[in-house]
């Protein structure tokens, strides 16, 4: 008994100790892309009033500038507009196409296929989730851009709906996955009862099972929300990376975080470009924070109307 | 535990040979890969690695010290020279071979020729459609490099002469301009040397400096040597300090008859007079 009760004691310090572990570097990720993004807005000790990249950003050209340009012959431009919207812009595509897919995807994998087949074919889902993401871009450059291009008659592939296209591929196994697992684990009693109110299988799959196991479906449309906005090489192939405010599906796009990706390595340590790319990584931080929080919000409210 | 690596890589380096460690300009990536194997060939006890990243990766890896060379494919900017300078790294520059930055179109586009005003005036976005310069009625698409990359810095202070147009699109290396002017006829781009040979689908332009003057291709070597074809560039290996030991010896094999012949094989232009003689200052 005592020894049992030791364990016990045991495992729960561990398991806090993870925990706090845990929170305590997400914290210091927090405190870091922090102190180091918002040296872009704070004049450096070496200023030089006649170099123009030495000067500070200021917070409203950051957060409402429409052009960026950091490396430009005279003033150097910070405005983040042009790239969030290509973050949004692609990414929201990409969901528009990837939920549904996914979800019809995940329905049919949980009710409609049995046994062995059914760990099949979850399992080559799961496969495509780990494609290394530089292989779909090389895919989107070289067979999906010149294919958009003839049959949208626009004269470059590289464009917003290539990427969002290989964003939508990149999401879709996550989206049926997770959506899979939280129809799997609606209780049997629920399409037994559905059953024996004459319902078919599929009528049961959509009005019952489906409207279940939303909070799961939500997550999992999340984490494909994370996976599209997070996803940098890929896009970086492949959506033409002009940092303009589009038009079109046609025109080219830059994202935070190839911003991020490709900039990090040019811009001098310590300098007000490098801190501005911090600053972009913050954002990029509040961005997934705030999904995870209304997320969060969303599933407790859901759990509360489903608990029998 | 830094110190640990450092023992670890001293004992790696004092039982198996030393290794050169080189990073940046994509545009020379293939070049020095070739160079480094032919001189592991001759020299066994060497290894030579290198790393893409672009110019401004590999001017930053060697003011961090992190590498024994840095590849660039554009001279070192003031700015660089000076973090380099705080940091107490002393830059010093070898001229390893030319390149003619070659401006390329889609080989169904009639343009064969242009001026260096006019290519300018296109990046700008000043003019849009071929059919502004002789062509069809086409809309141009403009493929550039990515701010990183040292061909970016050098078209636009050499060419453009301004702010690129926003809308061109940035491309991650020589080989993904290729891909994309290949597959778009409207399409405009600028690659090295070494990017154009053999490759079907894409045409270089022969440039003039200004209207009336001659126009020339880049595809003649002996007027890219003689720095008469106006885009020849050279590309540069950054050190810290005069070369020592290897490096030295890599760098005076590159720029022997057998590394020279190596260069010329990749695609790009030997090393001119003026630049061995500047060469030679740095290695004696």
């Amino acid at each position: 008994m005592k020894l049992r009760k030791a364990t016990d004691k045991g495992v729960r310090i561990a398991f806090s100790l993870t925990a706090v572990l845990a929170a305590s570097v997400l914290l210091g990720i927090l405190l870091f892309l922090f102190t180091y993004g918002v040296r872009a807005f704070i004049p450096p000790r070496d200023t030089q009033p006649d170099d123009l990249s030495s000067q500070p950003i200021r917070v409203q050209e950051f957060l409402f500038g429409t052009s960026w340009n950091p490396d430009a012959y005279g003033q150097p431009r910070y405005g983040i507009v042009p790239l969030f919207l290509g973050s949004l812009i692609t990414t929201i595509i990409a969901l528009v196409i990837s939920i549904p897919l996914g979800i019809a995807g995940a329905v049919f994998i949980a009710e409609r296929l049995k046994g062995g087949l059914r760990v099949g074919v979850k399992m080559v889902v799961e496969l495509f989730a780990g494609f290394p993401s530089v292989v779909i871009g090389f895919f989107g450059l070289v067979v999906l851009g010149p294919f958009i291009s003839r049959l949208f008659n626009v004269p470059s592939g590289l464009n917003i709906l290539n990427a969002s296209l290989l964003l939508a591929l990149m999401s879709l196994p996550t989206i049926i996955s997770v959506s899979e697992d939280a129809m799997r684990v609606v209780p049997h009693s629920y399409r037994e009862a559905a059953y024996a109110l004459g319902a078919s299988p599929w009528t049961t799959a959509i009005r019952i099972i489906l409207p279940a196991a939303r909070s799961g479906i939500l997550a999992a449309v999340l984490l494909g929300f994370g996976r599209a906005i997070g996803e940098t090489m890929a896009v970086l192939m492949v959506a033409g990376n002009a940092p303009i405010i589009p038009k079109s599906l046609f025109d080219p796009v830059r994202t935070i975080t190839t911003t991020i990706a490709i900039e990090l390595g040019e811009s001098s340590f310590n300098s007000i470009h490098f801190f501005a790319l911090f600053a972009l990584g913050f954002i990029l931080f509040l961005i997934a924070l705030g999904t995870n929080l209304i997320a969060e919000s969303l599933i407790k409210r859901e759990k509360k109307s489903f608990t029998l | 535990m830094k110190k640990i690596i450092t023992i670890i890589a001293l004992l790696g380096t004092i039982l198996f040979g030393a290794e050169i460690i080189i990073k940046g300009s994509d545009t020379m990536l293939n070049l020095t890969q070739r160079l480094g194997e032919a001189f592991s060939a001759v020299r066994p006890d060497v290894t030579v690695s290198v790393t893409g990243g672009g110019s401004g990766v590999g001017i930053n890896a060697i003011i961090n010290r992190e590498v024994d060379i840095a590849n660039a494919s554009r001279g070192i900017k003031s700015k660089e020279i000076s973090s380099a300078r705080a940091n107490g790294v002393n830059p010093v520059e070898i001229v390893i071979a030319l390149d003619g930055l070659s401006v390329i179109v889609n080989s169904k586009n009639p343009v064969n020729k242009l001026t260096l005003q006019q290519i300018g005036a296109i990046y700008r976005g000043e003019i849009t459609n071929w059919n502004q310069l002789g062509g069809p009625n086409k809309k141009i698409v403009l493929y550039g490099r990515q701010p990183n990359s040292g061909t970016f810095v050098f078209f636009r202070d050499e060419v453009v002469k301004g702010e690129y147009a926003p809308i061109m699109r940035q491309m991650n290396g020589n080989s993904q301009i290729v891909e994309g002017v290949k597959a778009d006829e409207g399409g405009i781009g600028y690659v090295g040397l070494g990017y154009i040979r053999n490759i079907e689908g894409i045409k270089p332009v022969a440039i003039a400096r200004k209207a009336g003057e001659s126009y020339v291709s880049p595809t003649d070597e002996a007027d890219v040597k003689s720095g008469k074809y106006p885009l020849t560039r050279p590309l540069y290996h950054y050190l810290n300090g005069k070369p020592k030991g290897v490096v030295r010896d890599f760098i005076l094999f590159e720029l022997s008859p057998e590394g020279q012949k190596i260069v010329e094989e990749e695609g790009f232009v030997p090393v001119s007079e003026n630049y061995i003689q500047r060469n030679n200052q740095v290695l004696q």
